[in-house]
């Protein structure tokens, strides 16, 4: 059974009709690409996903249960995570905090035994800290732990929103552009992390991309959208050959 | 000397009080990007409840004190949830009216249950003074240095190291990142205005110690030097509070005895301006750069 289900996803802005008619079905274990020209309605599908926007139209089912209609924390809840296109940490946080706040769900204690320092506190404080540097240990972070998140470089910055949409223990992780803004040496090391991590932390990735080279290089399958409907969809060799695709890209010859 | 000491300590516990206020403004602020101008009613509020437990219904003190602080912090609740909460995305002048008017309307209610006239109410506190050489410290300062110390110490430990404390630090940076990490941003809206709110009950009973007089609009000038003490120490910024609140009280303690009484506010205010003028953002306030 598929992990996620995407059925005739659409939504309006005002009279615009940004997404129509997407359909994602996308297996367990999975990378999928979604690709397309700027402004092709990528990122809002992400949004809808995520619970950032409500669809107009369609259903979304997660594990076979529908969460249109749920809040963001809620849909982080049920195992969807993400980073975004223009990095979101929290700047004034340091790099364990970061990965920490995003830890939220998992280590339940109450505010009382917080207040009161007790031992399921202070266990869970300390697996807590473990946990949250054993994850930056897997994208060599470890060494910033205490550093602010605003100080680290910009392509450390994307993989510390990779470890934190990973601290979530999400069964689907959405990546926005993870390689924008990085040059090809840093894209080579980003698509061997990112097969890593869908080993590691067996999760399933669906991630957006402008980089074909990665993209073709380690997505199974692609959706291609243009002006918010599906241009084409399958293997990256059947897409990336497709006529219609390359006159999105390219324009009419 | 023994004058200036007398005066410094006063000015110390006057001070610790207002950082107490303004601890509320400057965390509503900080997640909920708003001023709260209702808070410094809160502090009105608390000391009637107490005056209620207290002198009408007969509750020993320290019961009193905590029904206050507890009536306090689930009265910030409901004003978030029905003031607030629906105002969320409208634009910040619209939240600001709206904080003013459940100021008038908190002023206004107890006007009507409790009337215009002060009402005497001695002070729950009796704790003897302390004598150290010729310097006298009375009991009411002891204990507000003792509560505000507590509150802070308890406060900076709390935002700093528990799980609750970080998920406001990281929705008071981004929300919507924050919700989609999977924090519930309205709980922990809800959870802010609720420790805020309890900090001004805790300041409206060590107001009301010192002042023993209760007035429907007693808790308007503390709000807003409170107010001033946020905006000095750096609004959003949590030990800003508490150093402006602190400074404020002393500025204002010393130029009561040494420069004069009416002037006391005036040279506050100025402070302000003056502060506002070489650092826009505060004492600790962080300067933001907008990248372009």
């Amino acid at each position: 059974m598929a992990l996620l289900e995407v059925k005739n996803l659409g939504i309006n802005f005002g009279g615009l009709r940004a997404v129509d008619g997407v359909n994602l079905t996308i297996e367990e274990g999975q990378l999928y690409g979604l690709i397309g020209p700027n402004g092709a309605g990528k990122t809002t599908v992400f949004n809808l996903l995520t619970g950032v926007y409500k669809p107009t139209s369609g259903t979304i089912r997660l594990d076979n249960e529908s969460i249109v209609g749920k809040s963001s924390s809620q849909i982080c809840q049920t195992g969807i995570a993400r980073t975004f296109q223009n990095i979101r940490l929290f700047n004034n946080m340091t790099v364990l905090e970061n990965v920490k706040a995003a830890f939220h769900n998992e280590f339940k204690y109450s505010l009382l035994a917080s207040l009161l320092h007790s031992k399921s506190f202070s266990s869970g404080e300390k697996e807590m800290d473990k946990r949250a540097l054993d994850l930056l240990k897997v994208f060599g972070l470890d060494i910033y732990a205490d550093e602010y998140a605003c100080n680290l470089s910009y392509g450390a910055q994307r993989k510390l929103e990779i470890a934190r949409a990973l601290a979530t223990n999400p069964k689907l992780l959405l990546l926005d552009e993870p390689a924008a803004g990085m040059n090809p040496q840093e894209t080579s090391e980003l698509m061997d992390t990112i097969r890593l991590i869908r080993e590691r932390f067996h999760v399933t990735i669906l991630l957006i991309e402008h980089d074909m080279k990665l993209v073709s290089g380690i997505c199974e399958e692609i959706l291609v959208l243009n002006f918010g409907t599906e241009l084409a969809k399958g293997t990256p060799d059947e897409v990336l050959n497709n006529p219609e695709v390359i006159t999105a890209y390219l324009g009419e010859e | 000397m023994v004058r200036f000491l007398e005066q410094f300590i006063n000015g110390l516990s006057v001070g610790s009080v207002y950082a107490l206020i303004a601890l509320g403004y400057t965390m509503v602020y900080g997640i909920a990007r708003m001023i709260n101008f209702a808070h410094g009613d809160i502090i009105m509020v608390g000391a009637y409840v107490l005056y209620v437990c207290k002198s009408i219904i007969g509750l020993p003190s320290i019961v009193s004190v905590i029904v206050t602080i507890v009536f306090c912090s689930l009265l910030g609740i409901t004003i978030e949830k029905i003031a607030y909460k629906p105002l969320r995305k409208a634009p910040s002048l619209a939240v600001l009216i709206t904080a003013i008017g459940m100021s008038f309307l908190l002023q206004a209610l107890s006007l009507l249950i409790f009337g215009a006239n002060p009402i005497t109410f001695p002070s729950v506190i009796k704790v003897s003074p302390i004598y150290i050489g010729s310097i006298t410290i009375s009991g009411i300062t002891i204990i507000t240095f003792v509560v505000t110390f507590i509150c802070m110490i308890g406060l900076t430990y709390f935002v700093n190291n528990t799980k609750a404390g970080s998920a406001m630090r990281a929705a008071s940076e981004d929300k919507p990142a924050a919700e989609l990490m999977g924090i519930n941003v309205n709980r922990t809206i809800s959870m802010v205005f609720a420790i805020g709110s309890a900090l001004a009950g805790v300041a409206g009973f060590l107001y009301i110690s010192q002042y023993q007089s209760l007035m429907p609009t007693l808790g308007a000038l503390p709000g807003i030097k409170a107010f001033v003490a946020a905006v000095l120490g750096g609004i959003g910024s949590i030990p800003g509070a508490m150093l402006g609140g602190i400074m404020l009280g002393v500025i204002e303690s010393l130029s009561k005895a040494y420069i004069s009484t009416q002037l006391a506010d005036a040279i506050v205010f100025g402070i302000l301006v003056i502060v506002l003028i070489v650092k826009p953002s505060g004492l600790l306030g962080k300067n933001s750069i907008e990248k372009v």
